[in-house]
Formats: structure tokens, C-alpha cells, sequence
């Protein structure tokens, strides 16, 4: 019995040697065509000034990061209004009172229509059509009604995200509870939302990841934050540097989120499956 | 038949001696209708016998009228035909494109020889295009609505508490940060379009565009707004020069460089502009100290 477990743990040690190698070999591959090839262009002079231009990207970057300040606070105060507005619509469009029935039509409505139009036009909408009813300042401002139209629309996506988790608690589940003596409404808070909303944990990080980019169509109704500012030194200079610089910047939080992400999706596929299939 | 003939060959003859180096004005008339090129621009245009133009997408007023550069009605329009011509190009040897700034800067091949949507010359912009002479220079102003707290500024000072807008990535923003300087941070937009809504949505007090736009918002485009004023020439740390936009190096530069001066000098320039811009003189002078 031992020796056949040991032959098997070599033959899978190869194995993953074996894929090693292949994964190195045509990364490799890839990089060096990239890097050989692509200098080899009749124009990438011309390119790599306008877009890898060193001393613009090292002038922008103060600029960019100041202006990223912005970016977060955004996405700072419309998360958790999202994740709040979006539970309770999902909550809602889940209830099985029939006296709630016209607010299920209602969260029904909500998410396809602010799902079906373009974001910019509620940003523009919103963002000005709004503040031009009448409304003085400072509750006129940008940043507040653009900041509503980015919660608007991204807990109608949300929402959905919500309702496929509660969807996805079994119904035996909420049996259980009832037979319990739980109301219903003891039900969906204690028994369906906690595994609901673990479910869809690594969904709900890819749409922050997405929310994280979207905060800079804010920027489309006035204020300057980082994508804005790059485009400002991208039409001073004529140079598209500053858009790397601050797609650089935005790396940098995205990537962390991202692979946060992966490894929730990988730890709960452990938990709930246990084998792994190379 | 015959007339024409002779027409253009005079054309021809006072096109060469100006891209010569010579100052002497031509008859830019003579032109209109028929011709290719002249001896200078042969073999250097996008597509043969034919001048490429681009401008943006859409070309607002004055610049363009109706967003027609064809009808050659508007200041840039009637500038482009009038370089055309002198370059012996004839009406229907010119074919319009349309490009965003971007599309106009972007490192690739161009489709057009040349682009004229009010693009300010400038030394770092010159690392990436080349510019022509500058075909137009203009002053900076602010437009509000009645009941602004910029409405009866005289200087500078009295715009340090006005909330401001302009489009994003030109002259007019820089002019704020720069010289302006207000106390609360500016807002931009990606075009003046977004600038007036937010001027109608109390968002901003005022915004500073080019003086030509200036006239031609309050006059025209938003009810109730007034040019407030125009600041000096002097005032701007980087003048507002408008120059044709080519790719790098295009050998056609120097042709439409010799055919602009030739406009400067016999007074077409000046003519088309006052044909089509308000009188500069209009807008009080909100003084830089």
C-alpha cells in the first residue's frame, strides 16, 4: 500500500514539475516577444513618447495622487449606502407578504431600469438636472448628486447580487426556521441573510473592484479627481503619460482587492467542496 | 474656359514666388473652384490633389457655423478655405474629417493634414504635433448669469471668492488655477456644454472660455448670461495662440506657414475675422494686479 502512494506522489510531483516548466517556459515566450518585438514597430518611438513617457509620469504623479484623495472618499461614502440600499431592495423583492406586493413591483421596476441606462446619463441627470430644480448651495453640489446616482445605480446591480444569494439558501432551510416558531422576518435576518450574504461575498467584491473605477465618472459633472487631472496633463502636454500614471495609481488598490477576492473565492470553494482537481 | 486657365496660372506663378520666401499677396479668389496644390505642397498631402481637413466633432459657433466647415461659414472654416486657396487648392479639392482633440494628438498616423478646432500652441504640446503659425490670438473671459457674484468685477481681487468652471484640459482652466487663483478649487467639464449646465444649476458662479465664446454663449447659447469681462493679453502665463495641428514633422507645415503669413499680410485674416468675431473692444478689461 505504501509504495503505491509513494509511486503516485511521484508521479504527481512530476506532474506539477512538468506544468512548472510549461507555465515558465511560454511566460517567457510571451514577455520576450512583447519586449523584442513590439520596440520593432516602424512608430513606437512615437508611442513610447506618448504613452511611457518617464518625465511626464514622474510630473504628473503628485498631481494624480492629490487628486485620488477624491476617488476614495467618494467610493467611501457611497459603499455603504450601496450595500444597505442594495439589501433592501433585494430583501424586499424577496418578501412573500402578499400586502408588500406593489414594492416588489416597485424594486422590480428599480433594477431593470436603472440596470438598462447608461451610467453617465444618470450621472449627467442626477448631477445637474437635479441641483438645476432650485437647489442652493452647497446641496447643489456634484459630489452629492453624483455620489446618488453611483448608489442608485450600482445597488440595483448589487441588489441582484443580494437575491441570487438569498435565491441560493434552500428552502428546507426556511422550513426549519419556521417550524422553530421564527417569524418570517426572524427568518430572513437570522437564518437566510447570514449564509446569503456569505455566499456572495467574492461577487460583491468584483462590483467594489468595478465601483472603485466607476467613482471617476463623477469627475464627468465637475470635479477634478484623478482621471479628470489626467486628462488635463494629457491636453497640456498632448501626451497620454498621465493616463498610465494614473492607471497605475489605480493598481495599486485594485490589484490587492482583486486577488483579496481570489483567495475568498478559493477558501470558500475549499470549505464547500473539499477536493481540488488539478 | 480659357479665363480660368490663365486664372490659375497667375495663381500658380504668386503661389511659388511665396513659398519662395517672398511676401507678395496673391489673389485668393482665382483659386476657388478648380486646382490640386501648389508647387510647394505636391507629394506632401494625405491623399493626392486633395487637402484633408480635420476639425471637431461637433465644431461649435463661431468657429464653425451650424457644423457645416463645407459652407465655409465661421471663423475657422472661412480660415481653412483661405489657406487652401492660397495654397492653390481649390473648394473642391478640400474634404472636411472630424477628430476629437485626442484623435488629433494620438501618437498613430494621421487622417487628415492638417486640424484647426482652437488648438493652443504650446512647447510641450510641440513634442508630439506640429503646429503651424498662429492664425488667431485670444484674450480670456468670464461669462455669468445675472445675479453672480462675478457680475461688476473689475479686477481680479473681486474674483477670489466666485466658484469657477471651464472646459477640461485648456487654456481657460489653467487661466483659473494660474492667475485667478480663487479660493475654492474649480470645477471642469468635458465640454462648455457641461459648463453651462452647471452654470443653470447654481453649481459654479462663472466660467472662463476664450473671448470669441464668450460672446457667442451669452449672446446666443445661455439666456440671461453676460460677458463680464476680458483679461488683458499680458495677463496669461501661457498666451492662447491658435495654430494648425499636423502630424510631427509633416513637410506640409512650412507651405501653410508661407500661406498664413501671406493672409496676415494682405489683410484676409484680419478681414475674415472681423466677418465672423465680435469686435474684441466690447468686453470691459478686468485688470490682473
Amino acid at each position: 500500500m505504501g509504495t503505491v502512494t509513494g509511486r503516485r506522489a511521484a508521479y504527481e510531483r512530476a506532474r506539477k514539475r512538468r506544468s512548472t516548466v510549461v507555465a515558465t517556459v511560454s511566460s517567457l515566450a510571451v514577455v520576450t516577444a512583447i519586449v523584442v518585438l513590439v520596440p520593432k514597430m516602424p512608430r513606437w518611438d512615437r508611442v513610447h513618447e506618448s504613452f511611457f513617457n518617464g518625465e511626464r509620469f514622474a510630473n504628473s504623479l503628485p498631481r494624480l495622487l492629490d487628486a485620488f484623495v477624491l476617488d476614495i472618499k467618494i467610493f467611501a461614502w457611497s459603499m455603504p449606502a450601496i450595500v444597505s440600499l442594495a439589501l433592501l431592495v433585494a430583501v424586499t423583492r424577496n418578501s412573500r407578504s402578499a400586502a408588500l406586493f406593489p414594492l416588489r413591483i416597485l424594486t422590480i421596476a428599480f433594477t431593470d431600469i436603472m440596470r438598462g441606462v447608461p451610467i453617465i446619463l444618470w450621472i449627467y441627470l442626477i448631477g445637474f438636472g437635479v441641483p438645476g430644480l432650485g437647489i442652493d448651495r452647497p446641496w447643489n453640489s456634484p459630489l452629492i448628486w453624483g455620489s446618488v446616482a453611483l448608489v442608485l445605480t450600482y445597488s440595483a446591480y448589487i441588489a441582484e447580487v443580494f437575491r441570487a444569494g438569498i435565491e441560493s439558501v434552500h428552502e428546507s432551510q426556511r422550513a426549519a426556521a419556521r417550524s422553530l416558531g421564527l417569524s418570517s422576518w426572524q427568518t430572513m435576518r437570522h437564518v437566510v441573510l447570514p449564509q446569503a450574504i456569505r455566499r456572495v461575498v467574492p461577487p460583491l467584491m468584483n462590483d467594489m473592484v468595478s465601483l472603485q473605477k466607476d467613482v471617476a465618472l463623477v469627475s464627468l459633472i465637475g470635479p477634478i479627481e484623478i482621471l479628470r487631472q489626467a486628462g488635463i496633463d494629457k491636453s497640456k502636454f498632448a501626451n497620454f503619460t498621465p493616463y498610465i500614471a494614473a492607471a497605475a495609481v489605480f493598481l495599486l488598490i485594485t490589484i490587492p482587492l482583486t486577488r483579496t477576492t481570489d483567495w475568498l473565492i478559493e477558501r470558500q470553494r475549499r470549505r464547500t467542496t473539499g477536493t481540488r482537481i488539478s | 474656359m480659357r479665363k480660368l486657365t490663365i486664372s490659375l496660372a497667375i495663381t500658380g506663378t504668386l503661389l511659388l514666388a511665396a513659398c519662395g520666401g517672398s511676401s507678395s499677396s496673391s489673389d485668393t479668389t482665382a483659386a476657388a473652384g478648380a486646382g490640386t496644390g501648389n508647387e510647394c505642397t505636391s507629394g506632401k498631402t494625405l491623399a493626392a490633389d486633395t487637402l484633408t481637413i480635420g476639425t471637431g466633432n461637433p465644431a461649435y459657433s463661431p468657429w464653425v457655423e451650424n457644423d457645416k466647415p463645407e459652407s465655409k461659414e465661421g471663423f475657422e472654416a472661412a480660415v481653412a478655405y483661405a489657406v487652401a486657396a492660397e495654397l492653390g487648392f481649390g473648394d473642391a479639392a478640400v474634404t472636411w474629417v472630424r477628430t476629437g482633440f485626442d484623435e488629433a494628438v494620438q501618437p498613430g498616423k494621421k487622417n487628415f493634414d492638417f486640424n484647426l478646432q482652437q488648438f493652443s500652441i504650446n512647447d510641450e504640446r510641440k513634442k508630439t504635433v506640429s503646429f503651424s503659425a498662429s492664425y488667431y490670438s485670444t484674450n480670456q473671459a468670464v461669462v455669468a448669469l445675472a445675479g453672480s457674484p462675478a457680475i461688476g468685477a473689475t479686477t481680479v481681487a473681486d474674483l477670489k471668492d466666485v466658484k469657477f468652471g471651464a472646459q477640461a484640459g485648456t487654456t481657460s482652466l489653467e487661466f483659473i488655477t494660474n492667475v485667478i487663483k480663487p479660493s475654492a478649487e474649480p470645477f471642469a467639464y468635458d465640454d462648455n456644454a457641461g459648463a453651462k449646465a452647471a452654470l443653470e444649476a447654481k453649481q459654479i458662479d462663472a466660467i472662463v472660455v476664450d473671448l470669441p465664446t464668450a460672446f457667442y454663449i451669452a449672446a446666443v447659447e445661455l439666456t440671461g448670461a453676460s460677458v463680464v469681462g476680458q483679461f488683458p493679453a499680458s495677463a496669461s502665463t501661457t498666451p492662447d495662440n491658435f495654430g494648425l495641428v499636423f502630424d510631427l514633422d509633416n513637410p506640409l507645415v512650412s507651405c501653410v506657414d508661407t500661406a498664413l503669413a501671406v493672409l496676415k499680410d494682405n489683410g484676409t485674416l484680419a478681414e475674415i475675422e472681423k466677418t465672423w468675431l465680435s469686435d474684441k473692444t466690447n468686453a470691459p478689461v478686468i485688470a490682473v494686479s
